[in-house]
């Protein structure tokens, strides 16, 4: 039996405590909402709420200037923010103000994807999809109905598709984004880094990034650590094809060759094991099967490492020593976008080891411990019990899987097998810019016999849809609690501060008039969310009306790092860290992170890499007119070497075209110094498509569209995406 | 009487347009302008590489070309902080200021006067910082008194290697970025 517990919804870690004393740390001029502002009052308002440009979450206060929205910036209380929003989160009042947004329920009225509609109302729409969804039901089950959702928007969705029995619910977030790293340091500490991530960044002495770009990757609260990280001289290590942002402030810069972080962290981990420069005190408190480890790695030296990633054999030893010599304070950062290359469970794995070696889980600078404030959940009647197994992982095919599995339920949609999947509703994701391989996607809607998209601008995925939801913005909705395990424990609200501009409803009310429709209307036993909340907040000692006015309310502190006094528990099969890992070995796989050798590009190809930008957060915010203002378009980053080559210019466009033949939208050259001649980048969430996003549409182009290929982790099913080869087609 | 300045740390600013961003809503700037801006220089050959990024404006120089040259005196300094400002009703929009500017800071509002940064003068007076430093996430701009020797931003000019723009230029500007 695997020790990771699949299917594990939420994952308590640490600690949940109850409310401590509490003080208020705003001024009286902050009221809660009372209703939505009707009433345009004259002068500045201020409302509390917290922040969904971005799934971080930042506690946030939204002014009003006499009755209209005007700007939104930190909350002063909220942990996670420190009063300071990211540039998205500051530029989130354009997301209310986007010209292009939803306006009302759309039903389609020609093929799919043609994007032809025609306006119903809310009754209808909600008519049609349970009628459609009761079809589903009495032909196949209410498990042929599948949910993907990504944010805290989509949990009342959720209950009321789990009230019908549905049970296949997932999320890009794990296959496509951080799933190998969780799974990687789950078989490692019997322990995930969460979200936030439990990553002491800024008492770390030394900070290793591998790809991660913090500062052009903008969750909010590393960022902010890195950057008092930089200002307290840390020695920060940069290891990424590109010269990214943190590059600029590394002491140390490896410019790896894409594809072999394997080869330089079993480099590193020889270095220091041979050397005798781990933490062995800690290493033989905690550590299991640490001998055969060091035997496993002994091979893989500094001089064996550069001949594969092209790393100087000096920096990589001087590196691995000034690991050490910082330890236990040595972070090595284990990312978040982590589906590159289809190995990635075992890549994270290796960081997790030599995070191990060096003693830095549970230690300041380190990985902490982190806590959440505990409220209880809401008594709602149980859930029907579904019959069937879920479709994303078939005879448990990928063993060490934690999450669904997106591309699981969309491989079963397309086959049919092991049961049809005739149902998909989608909250707040968009499938074809998130998923590898669109024509797939486009395959398996094809299969559907009802496609709904609940979402607040119209993405690609809605255009493939047969009724479109419009959803208010955050800031114009209640959404549910928020109490992410973190540094401090803390509550806060998210809650309407302005209107919506037209027919535009908000999540809890679709899901409860859905629910409705369907006969659930049982599991719904409030009238408005507002009971909802205040009942869970009561349960918890606090009140509806308290954290309208405070917006944050925070707990006690909690211990962090062993050096407080937490003694670790590992939940691993042998209790301890697992050095060696006896349960990848039984199940077929190697029980210490083993080097494969990237593919190389084809002649005249290069590897596509993508990443983030500052100022907007996935494919969702390219219509934000405020954000689109700092960015409209993204570029492909092209060594100035491969530029002479190829005749190319900063500014001129080409279009993208891929191993197998697919191509680009056209997109603008940016020549430069800052990344290697094997590859090129750019930033993910442009080359919208969507012919109703009329400010994003056709500007730059989507590295989604050029990533057909993509390689399944064996263990996990995350999907490596950074595998596909492009070159230039220089007639646009 | 203060003499307001900026002090920008180009180690932690990441170039996340966090600023920009801050300055076009508390302004109201309109789309498709901004009164602050992001310059990233790198310079060397992959991988030996340096990069600087700057947070760019309006630099509130000491000597204006940008006002000795305004035909109607819509473009000033204010007695308060020395700031300089725009009186948008007696701005004509003959873009004078704008050729006159070294830093190419002001930009002509569709409303029809020159536009730039204020410094967010209605914040200052309040004791408030301007909009584009408190929001910063990297805590990495400082705004005070520089003829002020006991002012955070004094201090890190005597502590700390920094430099203006195009000090050529001779305008005396009040922007100094921390290398
Ligand atoms: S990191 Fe930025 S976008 Fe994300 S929640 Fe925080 S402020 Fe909003």
């Amino acid at each position: 039996m695997n020790s990771i517990s699949r299917r594990k919804f939420l994952k308590i870690t640490g600690f949940s405590v109850g409310a401590a004393a509490t003080v208020s740390a705003l001024s009286p001029i902050i009221n809660g909402s009372e209703k939505i502002n009707k009433v345009k009052v004259k002068g500045i308002q201020k409302i509390p709420t917290y922040c969904d440009i971005c799934f971080w979450k930042c506690g946030a206060i939204a002014y009003l200037k006499d009755g209209q929205l005007w700007k939104v910036e930190g909350h002063p209380n909220d942990p996670l923010s420190k009063g300071r929003l990211c540039p998205r989160g500051t530029g989130g009042v354009g997301a209310h103000y986007d010209p292009d947004r939803l306006r009302s329920p759309l039903i389609r009225t020609r093929e799919r994807g043609e994007e032809k509609w025609k306006e119903v109302t809310w009754n209808e729409a909600l008519d049609y999809i349970a009628t459609k969804m009761n079809k589903i039901k009495t032909s196949y089950g209410p498990e042929s109905v599948a949910f993907f959702s990504h944010g805290i928007g989509g949990n009342f969705l959720k209950h009321t598709l789990k009230a019908f029995g549905v049970n296949n619910i997932s999320a890009p977030s794990y296959a496509q984004c951080r799933g190998p790293r969780d799974v990687g340091f789950e078989l490692t500490f019997g322990d995930g880094v969460g979200s936030p991530e439990r990553t002491d960044i800024e008492n770390a002495k030394c900070l290793v990034l591998i790809g991660s770009h913090l500062g052009e990757n903008m969750h909010n609260s590393q960022v902010q650590e890195f950057a008092n990280a930089v200002q307290n001289d840390s020695t920060i290590i940069v290891v990424d094809p590109r010269f990214s942002v943190a590059a600029s402030k590394a002491k140390y810069y490896l410019p790896i060759k894409p594809g072999t972080d394997i080869a330089l962290l079993l480099a590193w981990m020889n270095v220091i094991v041979k050397e005798k420069l781990y933490d062995v005190d800690y290493v033989k408190k905690y550590g299991f099967g640490f001998e055969q480890f060091a035997a496993e790695i002994s091979p893989f030296t500094a001089e064996w490492a550069y001949t594969e990633t092209g790393i100087d054999v000096e920096l990589i030893k001087t590196t691995a020593r000034v690991m050490a010599m910082n330890k236990p304070a040595t972070l090595i950062h284990p990312g978040r976008h982590v589906t590159w290359y289809g190995d990635d469970a075992q890549r994270s794995r290796a960081i997790a080891l030599l995070n191990a070696l060096l003693g830095s889980w549970g230690r300041k600078g380190g990985f902490f411990f982190p806590s959440s404030y505990s409220i209880p959940a809401y008594p709602y009647p149980e859930y029907p019990t579904t019959k069937k197994e879920k479709v994303d992982n078939p005879d448990n095919k990928y063993p060490f899987a934690i999450e669904e599995i997106t591309t699981g339920i969309r491989e079963a949609t397309i086959t049919g097998n092991p049961y049809p999947i005739k149902g998909w509703f989608v909250y707040a994701t968009n499938l074809l810019h998130a998923l590898p391989n669109e024509e797939e996607t486009i395959r398996a809607i094809q299969n559907l016999d009802l496609m709904v998209v609940v979402d607040v601008i119209p993405s690609e995925i809605a255009g493939w849809a047969d009724v479109v939801l419009p959803e208010s913005v955050y800031l114009e909705r209640y959404d549910d609690l928020h109490a992410s395990s973190f540094k401090e424990t803390f509550v806060g609200i998210r809650q309407p501060v302005v209107e919506s501009p037209a027919d535009q409803k908000p999540n809890w009310w679709i899901a409860k008039k859905l629910a409705g429709k369907l006969g659930l209307g049982n599991y719904y036993p409030w009238e408005h969310v507002e009971e909802y909340l205040d009942h869970r907040l009561k349960a918890a000692g606090l009140s509806l009306d308290q954290l309208k006015k405070e917006g944050i309310i925070r707990g006690e502190k909690q211990p962090l790092y062993i050096e407080d006094g937490i003694e670790p528990e590992f939940a691993t099969p042998s209790g301890k860290i697992e050095f060696y890992s006896l349960q990848l070995s039984n199940a077929g796989f190697d029980p210490v992170p083993k080097y494969t050798k990237p593919e190389e590009p084809p002649a005249g190809y290069f590897r596509l890499l993508f990443g983030r930008s500052p100022v907007h957060s996935f494919s969702r915010t390219q219509s934000n007119r405020i954000l689109m203002d700092m960015m409209n378009e993204n570029e492909v980053w092209v060594n100035s070497d491969i530029a002479n080559r190829y005749g190319l210019s900063n500014g001129m466009y080409v279009k993208l075209k891929n191993q197998d033949g697919v191509v680009s939208n056209k997109i603008k050259i940016k020549v430069t110094e800052r990344i290697r001649t094997d590859c090129v980048y750019m930033v993910h969430g442009f080359g919208h498509n969507s012919k109703m996003l009329k400010g994003a549409y056709g500007k730059g182009a989507s590295d989604a569209q050029l990533i057909t290929k993509y390689k399944t982790d064996p263990i996990m099913g995350g999907t490596g995406m950074n595998v596909n080869f492009v070159t230039f087609e220089l007639e646009v | 009487m203060a003499r307001f300045g900026m002090v920008i740390d180009t180690k932690k600013c990441v170039g996340c347009m966090d600023c920009v961003v801050a300055c076009k809503t508390e302004n109201n700037v309109p789309e498709g302008y901004n009164r602050d801006w992001i310059v990233t220089a790198a310079n060397g050959k992959f991988p030996d590489i340096h990069l600087e990024i700057q947070t760019q404006r309006c630099n509130h120089c000491d000597y204006t070309p940008c006002v000795s040259c305004c035909p109607t005196g819509a473009s000033h300094v204010e007695d308060f902080g020395k700031i300089v400002l725009v009186e948008h009703n007696k701005c004509i929009g003959c873009k004078a200021c704008l050729a006159a500017c070294p830093y190419d800071a002001r930009f002509i509002h569709p409303d029809g006067y020159a536009d730039k940064c204020t410094f967010c003068i209605h914040r200052v007076e309040k004791g408030e910082l301007p909009a584009c430093v408190s929001v910063c996430p990297t805590h990495c701009m400082y705004f005070g008194d520089l003829d002020d020797p006991n002012s955070e931003v004094s201090k890190l000019l005597a502590s700390r290697k920094n430099h203006s723009l195009i000090p050529e230029a001779g305008t005396l500007p009040r922007i100094y970025y921390l290398t």
